[in-house]
């Protein structure tokens, strides 16, 4: 290797120190060697691999059936989007047409994973700056998404509910009643979010003008989700490129022109009611019907390249196949949207303190798996 | 714009001197069908007035074959053209087709809200070696980085170019074709 | 019912009934010793006890509640595990440091438990200067901070112990400066005086408004002084792992722990001798009986010591120049304006006397 060893050549007031793998504010086994002059943050170098499965590799190797749940230990808390983009690249591929029923149940659950996803972002965001309780605020709302999900498909986490052609069961006889109580229940909760954790002054302080993104910066470093939002790019694909159900729905793009951690955390909370709004419009209109198309048992894609994005919690996910022909592809890439979100972070963190980078880190939202493939 | 006119617009950019005569740029047939899996032979096809190579073939996407050489500045005027203006770089991902090395950039511009793919490869499996597009679009550093774990492909001009994700005592490049792991390889 | 608290008194006489005087002093002081020591164990467990069960209801939890009732004995199991620890250490630890760190921060807090007046006569030992010897003892847990960070040969306990030394250097000042804004009133620095003087009205009565700024600057300093949320920026768990006391494993680790409770209780009950009438109850309601001087006591010091969780537990924490620029630029004029204007008050009796 040509630079294999550490960068040597820091100034004598400066010292690094290692930041992970095991910390707690990398949420997961992110490793960040910062150089540190004191407080000031002057370099962020992240080092990934601790968890890395090469799911791409052994995507090369199983059918696709196999892969849709290889998926799920990705961004495991946008497991049905990722499942759903597997799915939607092989029906398209496929050429084949699911019936609306499948359509709109999965959008539902996207979002309902989206929201789910959100919450526990918002808590873990606080503990980040130092809130404890947010923590267990995002996960009793969070819990009431995943038991749901347990009633409909047995899992909580990482589910397995589609395949490619459909869903894998129908949706649970509660699921439209429970659904509704969570939607009457969490419209009531999101202001408590507020009242806890966004007008505080502390908090305010702490995030507004820290970790500034440009526009052009977020385009260039590949940001997307709510991490481009913040910027001010319009970089939503359930708008650009509409999937599934999402054609039929009207809702806001977040998006704010702040481009620091508030706006990142703005766009997220003000997600949470879109996603309210979009499940809303779909959960009185679920199309009766089949919840499958059969496909063949061996599923085999033409010869040819499919590519296919959706959009997961964190931001813009790509499914990229080169098939050959055979039943499994000759080249698969996931296109994560935590791996370009984190490539950024030594563009916005450096200039700030420690408590900024934990601060920053928290509003890009990074799951480790998800970069760690 | 649409698929036709980009590449019209983007083969003008490198004219083929072999096709010098040709003013105008004629556009390659384009097969929409999927089901003819086997690829033409390139001398079937019209003189290419341009030196890249255009094909919608299997793809929902325009793809631009580019030569190694031509690569940055290919980049470079997709990003600064007014009409182009490819400044969001999506999906980068090295390929390992067999005999061929290579990279596919996918391109999208948020003002035109067109995509494009840009193929580059090479035959040489001991030190491939690309021009970095980093300088053009700054997420393009990890996944180069990536790549480079992967599949052993170096990039010029890259401005920190070393393993991200695997160890740097590692030997092979695990998404190669011809990588073998005997005990961790779980192969069917 | 006129119970005195003059069990001191006779075993006072009577230890000096048997024994020589020197040998009588000497037995007496080992006896207040050992009381002061088992009163610093049963707070600093019940503090940790009371916290988590406060922390959990902020936290729509119910809170450790199966050892003992309503998990009473829960905290004294955790001490026990903590015991029964190994304790670990880095390899390239300064030893001596780094073993006599916690014994630094454990000791100030006791030694500054002894000159808290619980009521008139559970008073261990009534100096002129009691406040000027809270403040100087309680400063002297920074250095077991600093050293404990420094000694532990590793970057985050250093970065750690170097925000600690900040910090606390800072609201050194405010504290020391809301207690003298109301040390005007009192004209004294005797805790036993001060709480006589409140006979006709608390501090914050008699003081007023600047009273009750003081005392505001004073919360704010005195959370930051023990290095609690919002101010934990020492510990900060999501920056620094655990701060200062990251290598400090079992007991060592539990002096630590224990002596940030006993410090809050500490701050608690200075406020609570200082502003709120130590053990006076309001209006003199029960002065016939003097034993209840240690229950008004607890309860005031104990209703400051949620408002310290309250804060705690609903606060993000503060980013460490924030901290500093809060200190420096906000509540150090403010104070000073505020002594001036406690000054003026005192001088044309302004105060309101009930």
């Amino acid at each position: 290797m040509e630079t294999t060893t550490i960068n040597n050549n820091f100034k004598s007031e400066e010292y690094f120190i290692n930041m992970g793998p095991q910390h707690p504010a990398t949420h997961g086994v992110l490793r960040l060697i910062l150089t540190i002059d004191g407080e000031i943050i002057k370099k962020v170098e992240p080092d990934l691999g601790y968890i890395h499965r090469s799911i791409e590799k052994m995507c090369e190797r199983d059918s696709y059936q196999q892969i849709v749940h290889l998926t799920d230990r990705m961004d495991y808390l946008s497991s049905h989007i990722n499942n759903e983009a597997v799915c939607l690249t092989v029906e398209n591929a496929l050429e084949l047409e699911v019936p609306d029923r499948v359509k709109v149940i999965r959008t539902i659950i996207g979002e309902l994973t989206r929201i789910a996803s959100h919450c526990l972002w918002w808590g873990v965001m606080g503990m980040d700056v130092g809130a404890l309780t947010t923590y267990f605020y995002g996960f009793r709302d969070r819990e009431m998404i995943n038991d749901i999900f347990e009633e409909t498909c047995g899992a909580r986490l990482t589910m397995n509910y589609n395949v490619p052609g459909g869903l894998m069961f129908d949706i649970h006889p509660n699921f439209v009643k429970r659904t509704k109580d969570f939607i009457t229940h969490f419209k009531t909760k999101i202001p408590e979010y507020d009242r806890l954790l966004t007008g505080n002054v502390i908090f305010q302080k702490r995030m507004k003008g820290v970790g500034i993104l440009t526009r052009e910066d977020a385009i260039s470093f590949g940001a997307s989700g709510p991490v481009g939002r913040g910027s001010g790019y319009s970089c939503d694909v359930r708008k650009h490129h509409p999937y599934s159900a999402l054609d039929k729905v009207t809702f806001n793009e977040a998006i704010k022109t702040g481009g620091d951690s508030l706006a990142r955390y703005e766009v997220r909370i003000q997600e949470l009611w879109e996603s309210l709004s979009i499940i809303e419009q779909l959960i009185d209109n679920i199309p009766g019907g089949e919840h499958r198309v059969t496909t063949k048992a061996v599923i085999k894609l033409p010869k040819g390249e499919f590519y296919q994005k959706v959009e997961t919690a964190r931001g813009e996910f790509g499914v990229y196949i080169i098939s050959t022909g055979t039943k499994s592809p000759y080249r698969l890439k996931f296109r994560s949207p935590g791996f370009s979100n984190l490539s950024l972070l030594n563009h916005i963190a450096v200039g700030g303190k420690i408590g900024d980078l934990v601060a920053t880190m928290a509003t890009l939202d990074l799951v480790i798996p998800d970069i760690d493939r | 714009m649409t698929n036709e006119a980009l590449q019209n617009l983007i083969g003008s950019w490198f004219p083929n001197p072999e096709a010098g005569k040709v003013s105008e740029v004629e556009v390659v047939k384009v097969s929409e069908t999927e089901d003819d899996s086997e690829e033409k032979p390139k001398a079937q096809e019209p003189v290419n007035p341009s030196l890249l190579e255009f094909t919608k073939e299997e793809s929902q996407f325009l793809n631009i074959i580019v030569k190694p050489g031509q690569l940055h500045s290919l980049m470079s005027q997709l990003k600064s053209n007014e009409q182009t203006h490819f400044d969001y770089l999506f999906c980068l991902s090295g390929v390992d087709w067999g005999e061929e090395l290579g990279v596919v950039y996918h391109l999208e511009s948020t003002s035109h809200r067109h995509s494009l793919v840009v193929k580059v490869k090479t035959k040489d499996r001991e030190d491939p070696r690309f021009d970095s597009v980093c300088d053009i679009w700054a997420t393009a550093e990890f996944h180069e980085r990536e790549v480079l774990d992967f599949f052993g492909i170096k990039f010029s001009n890259h401005p920190n170019l070393k393993y991200l994700i695997l160890t740097e005592d590692w030997e092979g490049f695990p998404l190669r074709k011809d990588y073998v792991d005997e005990i961790n390889m779980i192969v069917k | 019912m006129n119970i005195s608290l003059s069990i001191t008194k006779s075993i006072h006489d009577w230890l000096y009934n048997i024994m020589p005087e020197g040998a009588a002093s000497i037995v007496e002081m080992v006896l207040i010793g050992l009381v002061y020591l088992a009163i610093f164990a049963i707070a600093g467990l019940f503090l940790v006890l009371l916290e988590r069960r406060v922390a959990a209801w902020f936290q729509l939890r119910i809170g450790p509640n199966r050892v003992g009732f309503q998990g009473l004995l829960q905290t004294m199991a955790d001490a026990l595990k903590l015991l029964s620890k190994e304790l670990t250490g880095t390899v390239k630890a300064d030893k001596f440091l780094y073993n006599l760190a916690p014994y630094f921060v454990i000791i100030s807090s006791l030694m500054a438990l002894a000159v808290i007046p619980f009521t008139k006569e559970f008073h261990a030992f009534d100096i002129n200067i009691g406040i000027f010897f809270l403040i100087a003892v309680s400063s002297i847990g920074v250095i077991g901070i600093l050293l404990g960070g420094w000694a532990s040969n590793n970057k985050f306990a250093l970065i750690g112990a170097m925000r600690s030394g900040v910090q606390t250097i800072s609201y050194e000042l405010s504290i020391g400066l809301s207690l003298l804004t109301m040390i005007l009133i009192t004209g004294s620095l005797q805790l036993s005086e001060i709480v006589e003087v409140q006979k006709s009205g608390w501090l914050i009565v008699q003081g007023h408004v600047p009273a009750i700024i003081a005392f505001m600057i004073y919360m704010i300093a005195g959370t930051a002084e023990t290095n609690r949320a919002p101010f934990d920026m020492v510990e900060a768990e999501s920056e620094l792992g655990a701060g200062f006391h990251t290598e400090y494993s079992g007991m060592k680790f539990a002096y630590f722990f224990l002596a940030e409770f006993i410090n809050m209780f500490l701050i608690a009950a200075i406020a609570t001798t200082i502003f709120f009438g130590g053990w006076l109850s309001p209006f003199g309601i029960t002065e016939s009986i003097p034993w209840l001087g240690v229950l008004w006591f607890l309860g005031k010091t104990l209703t400051l010591v949620f408002l310290m969780m309250w804060f705690r537990w609903t606060f993000p924490r503060l980013r460490v120049d924030q901290l500093l620029t809060l200190e420096w630029k906000y509540l150090l004029p403010i104070n000073l304006v505020n002594i001036v204007i406690m000054a003026i008050i005192v001088w044309l009796n302004l105060t309101i006397q009930i």
